[in-house]
């Protein structure tokens, strides 16, 4: 499951691996849900972790602000980050 | 403003935070167990409000729901902005912003919303203890002084700062307010939150190494699945059986209270009216309390540990096939033992049509008030064969246990792609750290949820109770003489207006094969399923419930077509009526409650009404081609 992305590449949120990190850099937040994944504190230049996933795939846990959120995949695919860092090798 | 509050009008103060950051812990110690509550108007978000203890001026503390934004997404989020621009009640004259320590970075997006709301507001720091045991450190006075209103520390659990708190919480004229106000556009608040942290806090609080190591267990793929069902296991096995023994008690005092009432009044209808009318409906009432007591019991401790996030979490995916979320699950796992508890717990369930669609499925999940039901006439119809290592008797339980099940499923997946179609809210959940509950306030909360259902339902139930007494008991008909004790109650019944009603519906349920005996059980049902087990007892003239009554009922002649009246084809629709129908006043009295109107109850009697029917009848019609 390790992704392989270059530094600076551009992806959806629910595409990282667990242990991936990412600096988020535009929600699409053209309705209500979108706004609300900014009030949760997905808002550009906000660094974000991906914890885990839940024992099905689905729901992903993040880490962003100090606390951890989940959200459905289909929701984290408004979020696009700029990767950052893979999962380190160990986990 | 605040300078117009006089003595007579006590001073009225929001609380405010988003969900997890410590709210109720707070409310709890600011209002003591003296909290009124209530529902908003129109809307299913539960009101509490409660008076300031040790307070040097009288205030009221008002706990506004736990949200992540005052931008709201459906109309029970919009409480909050409702009560803050005065619209549901007086408006508040202050607001306190609550917010968990440990996570003030997150926060801090909401105060920036509040403060322009142009309230006088003070911060209040919950977890500071955790803060500093995560080795994290949050600079106050500093922190004060940017964002410039009044900022204060509390141990919420362990009541520490409180009594500052309440001091400042007695002159919020004299608070200080922002010189500037944070900026409105989502980005250029993050900004302003950026610069504020920068100043104030010294450390970052590092990840709980506890939660870390707990969730690798419990989120694991194959271990957290195990122990998650394990807890549900456990957790159904509690409110199903562990209850069983309190709820036989309060039965068996009731009963013997009411033979005490009866023997004390003169013989005559005030006599029967308060043993069997009276005790028997009160008895309805606090039968219940058991159940629910547990149900929070183990609820609250569950969440107030922080595993239900995770148990939602586990789940969310399965529930999602159906249009729900992880944590309808728990309140349908606990509809299986009774859809009174089922039905409050989904006040877990943020999203409101989530909920609604959880609350009008709830009573297709086999209760245990279906059991007595299944019980008398698997007992006396299905024959005790074996089909290779299965009993005949319990594949058809479990057979009526699945179609009850996968109909809530399916009822949940339709509903949700058709009545209550429509975007809502967005599936998110915080994953709070583990933590270790508090005692008292697990206490309130469990109480508070009893003394809310005896109130606000049993109240209802009580009364719905004594008017089915009235009818199945009026008018008082003289048995012919002669006629033993038994013969003169199935005489009465006949005659009383449940009689004439159960004769009167027959029309409607010959489809179905069921004859006047039936209609008066089924109307007698409406109080609690299982009352037509007692209600046949009387109309067979049955001495005792168990084997004579199986033994009228396999032998009871039509008069008019010379046949039995429990065919085959009877019994299968009448379980199949009882699979689906809601005849369950207290069911109904919560859904009130709880959703605020009575237009969902009566779209929930009405469906699973018709459901009922059509299912019955199709039973029918099958098992009379096969017979």
């Amino acid at each position: 499951m390790k992704t392989d992305f270059n530094s600076g590449a551009r992806l959806s949120l629910d595409r990282l691996a667990p242990g991936d990190a990412g600096v988020v850099t535009h929600v699409e937040a053209h309705d209500g849900i979108g706004r609300r994944l900014l009030d949760l504190g997905f808002i550009p230049g906000t660094p974000v972790r991906v914890v885990r996933r839940a024992p099905l795939g689905d729901p992903v846990a993040f880490e962003l602000r100090g606390s951890r959120i989940c959200l459905r995949r289909s929701e984290a695919a408004r979020i696009f980050v700029e990767f950052a860092r893979a999962a380190e090798d160990a986990s | 403003m605040s300078e117009a509050v006089s003595p007579a009008n006590p001073l009225r103060l929001g609380l405010l935070g988003s969900p997890n950051c410590g709210k109720t812990t707070l409310f709890n110690g600011l209002t003591g167990l003296r909290a009124r509550v209530g529902n908003y108007p129109g809307v299913t978000v539960e009101r509490r409000e409660g008076a300031l203890r040790h307070a040097r001026r009288s205030a009221v503390v008002i706990d506004l729901p736990g949200t992540y934004s005052l931008e709201p997404l459906s109309p029970d989020e919009a409480v909050v902005r409702r009560v803050l621009s005065g619209e549901l009640s007086t408006r508040p004259d202050a607001l306190v912003v609550v917010a968990d320590a440990c996570t003030l970075e997150r926060s801090l997006l909401l105060l920036a919303q509040v403060l322009r709301e142009g309230l006088p507001t003070c911060l209040v720091l919950t977890m500071t203890d955790e803060l500093a045991a995560r080795g994290g450190h949050i600079d106050l006075p500093h922190l004060e002084r940017a964002l410039g209103i009044p900022v204060l520390g509390v141990v919420g659990h362990r009541g520490l700062g409180l009594d500052a708190l309440r001091s400042l919480l007695a002159a919020p004229e004299r608070w200080t307010r922002p010189h500037l106000l944070p900026p409105a556009d989502a980005q250029a608040r993050a900004g302003w939150a950026a610069s504020v942290l920068d100043h104030v806090l010294h450390r970052r609080p590092h990840t709980s190494r506890l939660t870390e190591a707990v969730d690798r267990v419990v989120l694991h793929p194959l271990a957290g699945s195990a122990l998650f069902a394990l807890v549900m296991v456990l957790f159904f096995q509690l409110i199903f059986a562990w209850a069983t023994p309190a709820m036989n008690a309060i039965d068996e005092f009731v009963a013997y209270a009411a033979d005490a009432a009866h023997a004390a009044l003169p013989a005559g209808v005030l006599a029967d009216f308060v043993a069997e009318g009276l005790f028997a409906g009160v008895g309805a009432v606090v039968i219940f309390v058991p159940q629910i007591a547990l149900l929070f019991g183990v609820l609250y401790l569950l969440e107030d540990v922080g595993y239900m996030a995770r148990a939602a979490f586990v789940v969310d995916r399965l529930m999602g096939r159906i249009g729900l979320e992880g944590r309808s699950f728990v309140s349908l796992l606990s509809s299986y033992a009774c859809a009174v508890p089922g039905i409050m717990a989904t006040r877990t369930i943020p999203a409101p049509r989530d909920r609604l669609v959880t609350i009008l499925v709830a009573p297709l999940m086999t209760c245990s008030a279906r059991l007595p039901v299944y019980a008398l006439l698997i007992g006396a119809f299905v024959p005790a064969a074996a089909i290779g290592p299965f009993g005949l008797q319990g594949l058809v339980l479990l057979g009526l246990y699945l179609t009850g099940s996968l109909s809530a499923l399916a009822v949940a997946a339709v509903l949700k792609r058709t009545l209550l179609r429509g975007e809502g809210l967005p599936f998110y959940m915080e994953l709070p750290p583990y933590r270790m509950p508090t005692f008292r306030l697990w206490g309130t909360q469990v109480w508070g949820s009893v003394r809310a259902f005896l109130r606000r339902a049993g109240t209802i139930i009580l009364a719905v109770s004594i008017v089915l007494w009235v009818l199945l008991n009026v008018p008082r008909v003289e048995a012919p003489p002669g006629a033993s004790a038994a013969e003169a109650r199935r005489h009465a019944l006949e005659h009383s207006l449940a009689g004439t009603a159960g004769h009167a519906i027959e029309p409607l349920i010959a489809p179905l094969g069921f004859d006047w005996k039936i209609g008066v059980g089924l109307l007698s049902s409406l109080a609690a399923r299982e009352v037509i087990v007692s209600t046949l007892a009387q109309i067979y003239a049955a001495t005792d419930e168990e084997s004579s009554l199986r033994q009228a009922i396999r032998a009871d002649i039509d008069p008019r077509t010379g046949q039995r009246v429990f065919t085959p084809a009877t019994v299968a629709a009448l379980l199949v009526f009882f699979v689906f129908a809601l005849q369950c006043l207290s069911t109904i009295a919560v859904m009130r409650r709880e959703t605020n109107s009575w237009r969902w109850p009566a779209f929930a009697f009405g469906y699973l009404l018709a459901i009922a029917w059509l299912a019955s009848f199709g039973a029918h019609e099958l098992v009379s081609h096969w017979t």
